[in-house]
């Protein structure tokens, strides 16, 4: 079978130099994942778990090893280069969602495709909401940032990740700030992107989180200590259902 | 990137934070409005200032039959005719000569019935009100042709009119009699009170030169001109002038002595001179202050509030805007603000020195350079500081200014 690369990193190392001290984050960590998977990759902190997704998210570059991101390798690109990869091929999802605030949903989720000048206005906005509505949030287009539940606003954020139709789904710690409730109503939603063969980075912290996904890396001082498969993922869905409603 | 996607996102930008954005505005608005209003009081003040010294006739020039000053000596008839009508006509052509006029006078006794008041009469033109800053307050000025035709017309001051008309009658169209000639009053002068000697400007009689000469005096010359210079700063230039045509109209030798003597008020000339450069480093001072407290006001506001959007810059960088799309959206900004802030502050600027002028009848001007200089000063600190915090806010790594707290 041959599936797609998404992501293909070699090697990967990066080196900070925090006053005299150098400061291995990551020591070498190689992997490949391919379309359609939903990775959550995992480790206390201080593991080099949010390196790897800086440089996953082409925020960040290594010091030494090799990233192919859908075919190209990131390590050539310019600044500006990367600033585009960011906006055609990846979605970031954020832990404190980042949306802009005094700002309705819609206009929150157009913002990535106004940075890309291929996209008119009125593709904009019909692609936003679509995008809101694969959320959920159709009924809220233009309610504002500041008005909106913890759930909706990262709802927002999924929809703002999903707009520019990425190769690449990158979640850091996306439900950490959700009560449990919310937090698999947002899971629920990332497994139905992955049923609809989209590929998703999940990175977190919560080992309970390994069991929804079909693959988990986990990281330990900056190196790969096991990276497994689920064939039989559990349903977010049917965990959300079990969770008591509201009682108050 | 296309500008009106930056122009759209800048505008957005500036609408989600109202307050925000009118705060910045304020900063360039009173930066402005103070420049403006603060010159235009200071330029109001002197110019003002400059009228007032003008009033005492700084610019005045007088020229006189020179044996006339050397005492008792050698006061020849002769001596004293070296001015001529003709060589006042020729100054009226020179350069620098504002207003110029000859003065002839006899001192009589000025009758109005059975009211008498000794005084002087003065053969002048209309020019020599300009001269000596004499306004006529009732009727009016006599006229070019009254002086061709040496008309039997007079303008009395305020002294000679209370004394000639004790009961308040108007005097305007009566009939006097200086030593028994008659003239008709067609004007009379704005009251001027004492000079600086001490002296009644007010006790005077104005008459047409021809009048004087032909009909009181019966002389062919004059006994000295008045002029004025355009500029104060160009009176000893316009001196010069006249000394070189009158010697020229007098045929005078190389070595000989000027026969005629011109005088000027040097020191009030001077004091206007040192006034005036005094004003000019005062209000420049002035505007050099409130363009710097403005401009740093405008410095510190766009600081801050590029600095408190850090998280906004990451945030977009990390959905795909370049270094150059948050710059160019910041300077979009930023000019919207500054430019539309310098307008208001313009507006206001002038608004508030007319307001000064109507409550607190302070003289005030406003020179288009000053609303140039600051509406200039204040857009260009406001959109360098907003381009200069936001190239490095463009610089920084995404990471860190996402994280940014």
């Amino acid at each position: 079978m041959s599936r797609k690369e998404i992501i293909k990193v070699d090697k990967l190392r990066r080196e900070f130099i925090v006053g005299d001290e150098k400061v291995k984050a990551l020591r070498g960590v190689s992997f490949t994942i391919y379309e359609g998977e939903f990775v959550t990759i995992m480790g206390t902190s201080g593991s080099g778990k949010s390196t790897l997704l800086n440089i996953l998210g082409c925020l960040d570059t290594p010091t030494s090893g090799e990233y192919v991101l859908d075919g190209i390798s990131v390590q050539k690109m310019s600044k500006n280069q990367r600033a585009i990869t960011r906006n055609r091929k990846i979605g970031f999802v954020f832990q404190n969602y980042n949306l802009l605030p005094k700002t309705t949903a819609i206009e929150n989720v157009e913002l990535p495709l106004l940075y890309n000048s291929t996209v008119d206005a009125k593709e904009r906005r019909e692609r936003a909401i679509a995008a809101l509505e694969a959320v959920e949030l159709g009924e809220r287009l233009n309610h504002k940032s500041n008005q909106m539940s913890g759930g909706q606003q990262q709802r927002v954020a999924i929809a703002r990740a999903l707009v520019n139709d990425p190769v690449l789904i990158l979640a850091d710690e996306a439900t950490g700030n959700l009560d449990t409730r919310t937090s698999f109503s947002i899971l629920t939603l990332f497994q139905e992107f992955h049923s609809r063969g989209r590929t998703i980075v999940f990175v977190t912290h919560n080992p309970e989180l390994a069991q929804y996904s079909s693959r988990n890396i986990v990281l330990r001082d900056g190196k790969i200590i096991s990276d497994t498969y689920n064939d039989n993922p559990l349903s977010a869905r049917e965990a959300y259902e079990k969770l008591p409603k509201e009682n108050d | 990137m296309k500008f009106i996607n930056l122009l759209k996102i800048a505008l957005k930008a500036l609408n989600n934070n109202k307050l925000r954005c009118f705060l910045t505005m304020l900063g360039i608005i009173i930066g402005v409005a103070s420049v403006i209003t603060m010159l235009a009081i200071g330029q109001g003040s002197k110019i003002s200032i400059k009228e007032q010294i003008s009033e005492m006739g700084s610019n005045m020039i007088m020229i006189h039959p020179g044996n006339m000053q050397r005492g008792g000596v050698r006061q020849s008839s002769d001596d004293m005719q070296t001015l001529k009508e003709a060589d006042y006509l020729a100054m009226q052509e020179l350069p620098g000569v504002a207003a110029v006029s000859p003065t002839v006078s006899s001192s009589g006794q000025m009758v109005n019935g059975n009211n008498n008041y000794p005084t002087q009469i003065q053969g002048i033109t209309p020019e020599y009100l300009d001269i000596r800053k004499f306004k006529v307050d009732e009727g009016s000025m006599f006229t070019e042709h009254d002086i061709k035709s040496a008309a039997k017309v007079c303008v009395l001051g305020k002294t000679v009119v209370d004394n000639l008309f004790p009961n308040g009658e108007d005097p305007v169209g009566r009939v006097v009699r200086f030593n028994k000639i008659p003239l008709t009053v067609v004007g009379v002068l704005e009251s001027k009170g004492t000079n600086s000697m001490g002296q009644d400007q007010d006790d005077i009689v104005l008459a047409p030169y021809t009048t004087v000469m032909k009909r009181i005096l019966a002389i062919d010359y004059i006994q000295g001109i008045f002029a004025s210079a355009t500029d104060e700063a160009q009176t000893e230039e316009t001196i010069e002038g006249i000394t070189d045509l009158l010697r020229s109209r007098h045929k005078l030798q190389d070595n000989a002595d000027n026969d005629f003597e011109i005088r000027s008020q040097q020191e009030l000339s001077q004091m206007m001179n040192s006034t005036s450069d005094m004003m000019t480093v005062l209000l420049a001072c002035i505007a050099g202050i409130s363009l710097l407290v403005g401009g740093i006001g405008i410095m510190n506001i766009m600081y801050v509030s590029v600095t408190e959007r850090t998280r906004e810059i990451g945030l977009r960088m990390s959905i795909g805007a370049r270094g150059i799309d948050i710059l160019s959206q910041f300077l979009i900004e930023a000019v919207i603000i500054s430019v539309s802030g310098g307008i208001i502050g313009v507006i206001l600027g002038i608004l508030a020195a007319w307001i000064v002028n109507i409550m607190a009848h302070w003289p005030v001007y406003i020179q288009i350079w000053s609303v140039l200089l600051s509406f200039a000063v204040c857009t260009v600190t406001g959109v360098f500081f907003g381009w200069y915090p936001a190239k490095k806010a463009a610089g920084l790594d995404p990471i860190e200014a996402i994280r940014y707290e």
